[in-house]
């Protein structure tokens, strides 16, 4: 009824947007300011109410799995597994935590970030600061899309191949000329690959939003290329770089199928014997919170639900304290302002 | 020289130098591609040049072909790489396809929602909710699938006669395509919602107040113009979310069933809760064999198809959007 009311009134055309929304040309925000979905036709409405039904159910998923990672991480983690390694045993008491994971998760988090940031930086500078030759500028575009597009399991396989070769075999252990090939230099040098297209991705969108001006005052002051983009235009968007590499951290510790395959099938570190101290765990094999989770499941080789769910928590907490972490970062850069405008 | 003026004056950080040094870096990083995509194919040659076209053929139980592969490495010199992959290759295709399907569609709803219709703070909310299920890593999916989603379906939706009725040919546990389909479509959804909802958000103003100025409701005005100008956006998230799909390798390994069975839509409806395994997790599943020659082979290869499919799609992707060039922001 109201439909057909609706539409014999001559003025149900939407009135038009008040002219100070024209102001910030990219933003427009016509939310809420418009008509409502009252005179729309059934059909649209129906539409409607599925986007509704899709945006509350998607909330839902979220929610659900918080709440019951949170459920069974509260039932299942004790304090005392995060400092006890795994141990052989029948049951669920007697197999001890999960420490030697959680630290394994650190160190890969931390090399991975370590090689990828840098590089992920470099590149960035270079597409939006150098770029010569335009073929190269492309071809490099075309392969940070690529790798972005590589499934992460064939990159473990590459992986096995560079890294049990004997160049590299002191990167790993290594007996009668066999290199193992599975370490925490393989697994992390692997992962920072997969972190590199989101830190390259992040710090080209800061430095392109760096209005040239701010360039060209620099270069007019007589700095060169290389010291503007260190001391001005980094600096700017240092917000963007750690953007970057928390989306990639998050990546990393969460990728499950380069670990399995380059860290090794164990539940403990496996230290090099007769190397110096951090060399000796780096080189050797190791496990991941990820990898925990995959073997501690019902379909892995160690079918302890319990500390899954733990660990699996603990996992969660970490993402979840990463994605709060940028939105601060995010929140702090749009309060401090950039140089646009 | 001053030795007040910092380094960036000297010749150690002059311009060109620097210049050189980046390029060195970016030329490694794509020669690192390129050695990425020669290895994958050299190490795969082999199981290639012993099957030919029958790779990609399904004679034969896949399972028996595999340990028949590894045995060859044990006993003898002389291997065998009788490969024949199609009931993994058709597990990936309906796999990743129907989460792909339902993952588009309802993330364009989600995306139109957020971008044109939702209120103030039901995006506030939405976009938060997003970026969270994007990050969850694939385990902790693979792990709620496995201890929630496949019981329910093997204890509540599967009934007893379905069960029965292919009791001969293969179990239904609950591990099965529907399972791995959902967890997959919750997997790439929000990546897509993100990138649909940056392509939504920069439409032309003028062009969306243009067809509100001729009298369209705003529904129609968002799918006829803000949606249709959006399609280069849309495009590039369906290519990064198939290519996620097909690269999926440990959730679908701990939720697809694990055994290599090609389900047949011919069969009925029941087909959705027939386990199978796609290519992915095949190699998670047999990664301790890497060690043996043909087994490596056998592995690469499915590296290879991976690798190249998903080269595919993004190729395929490229060329939509280029076609697409005109909806494009100057």
């Amino acid at each position: 009824m109201r439909d057909a009311s609706a539409q014999d009134l001559p003025l149900t055309v939407p009135p038009v947007p008040p002219p100070e929304q024209h102001d910030p040309p990219g933003a427009h925000q016509r939310k809420g300011a418009v008509e409502g979905s009252a005179t729309w036709s059934l059909s649209d409405r129906i539409g409607l109410a599925i986007c509704w039904a899709l945006g509350l159910l998607f909330c839902a998923i979220a929610v659900a799995i918080v709440v019951y990672l949170l459920v069974q991480g509260i039932k299942f983690l004790r304090p005392e597994m995060l400092w006890t390694p795994a141990a052989a045993g029948f049951s669920e008491t007697e197999t001890g935590g999960f420490s030697d994971a959680l630290f394994g998760t650190l160190i890969v988090a931390a090399m991975g970030i370590a090689i990828a940031l840098p590089i992920g930086v470099a590149i960035a500078v270079w597409l939006v600061e150098y770029g010569r030759p335009t073929a190269l500028a492309r071809v490099t575009e075309s392969t940070i899309e690529a790798i972005a597009g590589i499934p992460s399991i064939v990159l473990a396989l590459f992986g096995t191949v560079i890294f049990s070769s004997t160049a590299l075999g002191f990167l790993s252990r290594s007996s009668e000329g066999v290199v193992f090939g599975r370490s925490f230099f393989a697994a992390a040098t692997m992962l920072s690959l997969v972190a590199l297209p989101l830190i390259v991705a992040s710090v080209r969108e800061g430095l392109n939003s760096i209005p040239r001006h701010v360039r060209e005052a620099s270069y007019a002051v007589g700095k060169t290329k290389a010291a503007t983009t260190r001391r001005i235009l980094l600096p700017t968007c240092r917000p963007q770089v750690a953007t970057g590499a928390m989306l990639g951290l998050g990546r990393i510790i969460g990728d499950t199928a380069i670990i399995v395959v380059l860290l090794g099938a164990t539940q403990n570190f496996a230290p090099v014997e007769g190397v110096g101290f951090p060399f000796n765990y780096l080189r050797g094999a190791g496990t991941t919170l990820t990898n925990f989770v995959y073997e501690a499941s019902p379909t892995g080789n160690l079918n302890q639900p319990q500390k899954a769910y733990a660990a699996a928590f603990v996992l969660l907490l970490m993402v979840l304290a990463l994605n709060a972490a940028v939105d601060i970062v995010h929140r702090r850069a749009r309060k401090v302002g950039t140089w646009s405008h | 020289m001053n030795e007040d003026l910092p380094q960036e004056y000297g010749p150690k950080w002059s311009d060109q130098r620097v210049e050189r040094m980046l390029g060195a870096l970016v030329c490694g990083v794509v020669a690192l591609l390129l050695a990425l995509i020669v290895t994958v194919f050299v190490h795969a040659w082999p199981s290639f040049a012993h099957n030919g076209l029958a790779w990609f053929s399904g004679s034969g139980d896949v399972e028996e072909q595999l340990n028949a592969i590894s045995l060859s490495a044990q006993t003898s010199g002389d291997y065998i790489y009788t490969f024949h992959a199609w009931p993994l290759i058709w597990s990936t295709i309906l796999i990743t396809g129907g989460a792909v399907l339902i993952a588009l569609v309802s993330a364009l709803f989600v995306s139109v929602f957020i971008v044109e219709f939702a209120p103030e703070w039901m995006s506030n909310i939405l976009q938060p909710v997003i970026r969270f299920l994007a990050s969850v890593p694939s385990v902790i999916y693979g792990l709620l699938g496995v201890l929630v989603l496949v019981p329910f379906i093997g204890n509540h939706l599967v009934t007893e006669g379905q069960k029965a009725s292919v009791a001969g040919v293969i179990s239904l546990t609950g591990y099965s395509l529907l399972a791995a389909i959902l967890v997959l479509t919750v997997m790439i959804a929000p990546l897509m919602v993100s990138i649909f909802s940056d392509g939504l958000r920069a439409v032309k103003p003028g062009w969306i107040e243009g067809s509100l100025g001729l009298g369209i409701n705003r529904w129609r005005t968002t799918w006829k113009i803000g949606v249709r100008s959006a399609r280069p956006a849309i495009v590039a998230g369906t290519v990064l979310a198939v290519a996620r799909a097909i690269g999926e390798a440990v959730m679908l390994a701990m939720i697809s069933g694990s055994v290599a069975f090609a389900p047949n839509p011919a069969d009925g409806l029941i087909f959705i809760y027939e386990p199978s395994r796609p290519l992915g997790p095949t190699i998670v599943k047999n990664i301790d064999q890497l060690s043996s020659p043909p087994f490596n082979a056998t592995l690469f290869s499915i590296a290879a198809v991976l690798l190249f499919s998903a080269a595919m799609f993004s190729l395929a992707g490229w060329l939509a959007r280029r076609s697409m060039r005109k909806y494009l922001m100057p």
